[in-house]
């Protein structure tokens, strides 16, 4: 049994999973992904692995050499499909949508005017954000026409052509919080609160993290959303609706947990390499 | 083990470093990556990326 960890930067995060492995004394290999080299038509290397964990800070990273290893059949933590589906706001919106998982209002449009009619038609204030992004980069709260036109005009002119794709979210009135869940495998394992005084509660971004109970609501919705995007390991996060109850934000499929374990209470490292296990084991079919 | 923080040449003091660990420099703030554990090395870190995330 062997593994391969996939990273570019040992945070608090890869710290943990690596000292857990040492517990566990596992033989495991720490690839950087700014070292890696893949030979496409040589996959020797990397059969080496009976599962590859990514964690990688840079999307287009993680899923270019997810695809890479799971055309090779090798099982990866999470998979490409996964990756790409998550990678994408638009593309977690519409795999949202087509399983019935409850989520918020997203409306896409892709130009400036169309996009404004769009705004208008949702009822300001409205949230515009990049599709790919994370960690509260880039996102914008509209709160009327004169802010629109600005923001969409800044987007189209200064930003790279994936900025015109814009992807406009209606702005749920959340009691001064969100919730960010922890789903491995068919289980949320953990959730916490983040509550912050600015409409942004990523803790990213300065919010400060609380227990959240694991009810059996969030749990099935969590779960559902998992499951729409791919399954494994990803970070559901969650507004609350003063009518329409719990809503999928996003999901996350590369999960920052530092903040989590002590607020949660659950050894978040080792319930992550519990699954990678059993995908190395091939109990748990990922590709 | 110590080095000095390459922005500020504070002098830093680590118990258990690991090549790729990021610290941010008590002095300056900066955030630095361990390149090297013995001889322990620090390099400012790579910039945040607009594709970098969870």
């Amino acid at each position: 049994m062997k593994l391969g960890i996939l990273y570019s930067r040992v945070r608090a995060e890869e710290k943990l999973l690596f000292d857990a492995l040492d517990a566990r004394g596992v033989a495991y290999d720490k690839v950087d992904d700014r070292e890696v080299i893949f030979d496409l038509s040589d996959p020797s290397p990397w059969q080496q692995y009976n599962v590859v964990l990514e964690r990688c800070i840079n999307h287009s990273r993680a899923l270019n050499a997810l695809r890479i290893l799971n055309d090779w059949r090798i099982p990866t933590v999470n998979t490409a499909h996964v990756a790409s589906v998550c990678g994408d706001k638009l593309v977690t919106s519409t795999a949202l949508v087509h399983h019935g998982v409850p989520t918020t209002r997203i409306k896409v449009a892709f130009t400036p005017d169309s996009a404004l009619k769009a705004i208008e038609e949702l009822g300001y204030p409205v949230i515009l954000k990049p599709a790919v992004g994370s960690w509260g980069r880039l996102l914008s709260k509209i709160n009327d026409r004169e802010a629109a036109e600005a923001i969409l005009e800044h987007k189209e002119t200064l930003g790279s052509y994936h900025h015109s794709i814009f992807y406009i979210q209606e702005y749920i009135r959340k009691p001064g919080r969100d919730i960010r869940a922890f789903v491995i495998g068919d289980e949320t394992v953990g959730a916490i609160y983040r509550a912050s005084e600015h409409w942004i509660t990523n803790t990213a971004r300065g919010g400060q993290a609380t227990g959240c109970a694991v009810t059996p609501e969030l749990n099935r919705i969590c779960v559902a959303a998992a499951k729409a995007v791919g399954g494994g390991i990803v970070g559901v996060d969650l507004l609350e609706d003063p009518e329409r109850g719990l809503l999928v934000n996003e999901v996350n499929y590369t999960i920052e947990f530092r903040n989590s374990i002590t607020t949660t209470g659950v050894d978040i490292p080792q319930r992550i390499l519990d699954y990678v296990f059993a995908v190395a084991r091939g109990e748990i079919q990922v590709i | 083990m110590s080095a000095n923080c390459p922005e500020c040449d504070a002098e830093i003091t680590l118990t258990k470093p690991m090549r790729g660990e990021i610290i941010v420099c008590p002095d300056c703030g900066v955030e630095l990556e361990v390149t090297n554990e013995n001889p322990l090395a620090l390099e400012l870190a790579p910039q945040e990326e607009e594709d970098w995330g969870e």
